[in-house]
């Protein structure tokens, strides 16, 4: 196995060997998908709950995995000196950058199946999806969100990445159209959610599984993301 | 070949001077121990060597190369082990091992490693798990399972129990035999005797001395001469040394050092000193110097100096 598998291949073994990582990455968007396609409070539009839902659920799986997760994992590894220890290995930052890329990219496409099954059982309707685009989305999400997860583990101490992340993925669910469609949130409200990468990525998915273009501003949003997050992540990094 | 070069190293937190102007080299085939107190400035001097800290003066090379400008060439070559830390929490110990394995191109089979470092019955227990003795017996097979030509060792046998001790002492001998060089910190006395064919003693940043053990306790004066003993503080000295024909020390309260040839005469005159003016004798010590008598001079009379 080379260095990049073989890290990759331990950190997705450590995700799904996490209960609280599973919990975040699986539990909860499984039991929001369920919850509230079977539950018909949210104002979800005219069609059945789970034709809204499943985007704006595959958006936030994808900010769990990329942002919490990464965050959550890294501060920890970083306050335990694995980050340090692996300084001194031929593996390398690069590499191992890479290998918690590709991990993330692996338990996307896990969360993806899951949650496509299940909303499939649930009764939702799969026409005209733009697959290339909708994974183009997730690609360019997954990228901020990672930075803006590394700028938290790489500055704060683990328990305050641990809560910080936490909050921050509260406050992005909220803003961003995944429950509940931005139009049913005060008008500056949702201006700021279409700004933020969890709105963009909403919008870009519900678009785009919906079978309709995404709008230029929603690309350029997450364009602007993932180039400032990581960015930003590589300044104020701290390995020790 | 020197396979460490330091030379002149400084190293500074902030206002803080942590190491001041350090030089030493190592050779592939030796063991060298960097001895003194904590805070002296030891795993900063080695962390200048591992390429995590970046010396403000002075100059520092492994196997020929800068650990911080050529990290890339060097890291296949040298072995790390943190003074804690440093491994996944929840990864299995034989997991980490076969993991950290696959990052060089020619490691040591990680079997063959868990067998030398005795870690058999905890290959499968995570991390967090284990206990101390374990966790630095991990860290030490995580430093060698990429043959490298130069370890670094970050105070290897602390918080190990005796047989867990013996089991390093020996990894670390036969690293040696193989013809690596090892650089290790310790503030045991009784771990650089035990590991080290070459010491030097840090104290404040500073190298009071260096060199094989005999080196250094000969420098003590009068090498394998002298004697020792405790008694109760505030004997007088210099009725003994009188007596004795000899001069007389208390250089701590209770430990007196009697600068003479020790011979069965010159004790017997001390023992009668002892009995006839009803003093126990708590301690007593004939010939050569421990490496404690010349640690504790040279920190002491640094500290002197420094308040002086």
């Amino acid at each position: 196995m080379t260095p990049l598998i073989a890290q990759m291949r331990a950190e997705v073994l450590m995700t799904l060997r996490r209960g609280e990582s599973v919990l975040l990455a699986l539990g909860i968007p499984v039991l929001l998908l369920g919850f509230f396609s079977l539950v018909d409070v949210l104002p979800t539009g005219q069609g059945d709950p789970v034709d809204f839902l499943f985007p704006g659920i595959l958006a936030l799986a994808v900010m769990s995995t990329a942002m919490v997760g990464l965050a959550i994992a890294t501060g920890f590894e970083r306050q335990y000196g694995v980050l340090k220890r692996l300084g001194t290995t031929p593996l390398g930052r690069p590499r191992l950058l890479a290998a918690k890329t590709l991990s993330i990219l692996v338990i996307e496409v896990l969360q993806g199946v899951v949650l496509l099954g299940e909303a499939l059982l649930l009764g939702y309707q799969v026409a005209g999806a733009r697959v290339l685009a909708a994974g183009a989305a997730v690609v360019l999400a997954t990228v901020a969100f990672a930075g803006l997860g590394l700028v938290m583990a790489g500055t704060l101490p683990a328990l305050t990445t641990l809560a910080a992340a936490n909050g921050v993925y509260l406050v992005l669910l909220l803003l961003s159209g995944m429950l509940v469609p931005l139009d049913r949130l005060p008008s500056a409200v949702a201006a700021v959610a279409r700004l933020l990468p969890s709105g963009a990525l909403a919008e870009a998915l519900h678009a785009t599984l919906g079978g309709t273009g995404v709008p230029g501003r929603a690309w350029l949003v997450l364009l602007v993301w993932a180039a400032a997050a990581p960015a930003a992540a590589a300044r104020t990094f701290r390995w020790e | 070949m020197r396979a460490v070069e330091v030379c002149d190293l400084r190293i500074r937190y902030g206002d803080r001077v942590a190491v001041d102007g350090v030089s030493f080299e190592a050779h592939a085939g030796e063991v060298l121990a960097l001895l003194g107190p904590n805070g002296a400035g030891k795993t900063s001097t080695v962390e200048a060597m591992e390429g995590y800290r970046r010396p403000a003066g002075g100059s520092v090379r492994v196997l020929g190369l800068d650990p911080i400008r050529d990290r890339r060439k060097l890291v296949p070559r040298i072995g790390v082990m943190l003074q804690s830390g440093g491994v996944y929490p929840t990864m299995a110990a034989g997991d980490v091992l076969r993991l950290f394995a696959s990052y060089y191109a020619r490691p040591i089979s990680p079997t063959e490693l868990i067998a030398t470092l005795a870690l058999e019955q905890v290959a499968g227990t995570p991390w967090r798990r284990l206990s101390g003795g374990e966790q630095q017996r991990v860290s030490l097979a995580l430093a060698l399972v990429g043959r490298p030509e130069v370890v670094f060792l970050d105070e290897p046998t602390a918080g190990i129990d005796p047989q867990g001790r013996l089991t390093v002492r020996q990894v670390i001998s036969d690293l040696r035999d193989s013809g690596a060089c090892v650089v290790l910190t310790t503030h045991e006395l009784r771990e650089a005797e035990h590991l080290a064919d070459r010491v030097a003693i840090i104290d404040r940043g500073h190298v009071v001395a260096i060199g094989t053990l005999a080196e250094l306790t000969a420098s003590e004066g009068g090498g394998g001469s002298g004697i020792r003993f405790g008694g109760p503080p505030g004997l007088d000295v210099r009725d003994l040394a009188v007596t004795l024909d000899a001069p007389v020390a208390e250089y701590q309260p209770g430990q007196y050092r009697v600068d003479a040839p020790s011979t069965p005469a010159l004790i017997g005159v001390l023992a009668g000193w002892l009995a006839q003016h009803e003093h126990p004798l708590t301690d007593l010590h004939a010939g050569g110097h421990s490496l404690e008598d010349v640690f504790l001079r040279l920190t002491r009379s640094a500290g002197e100096e420094g308040t002086g």
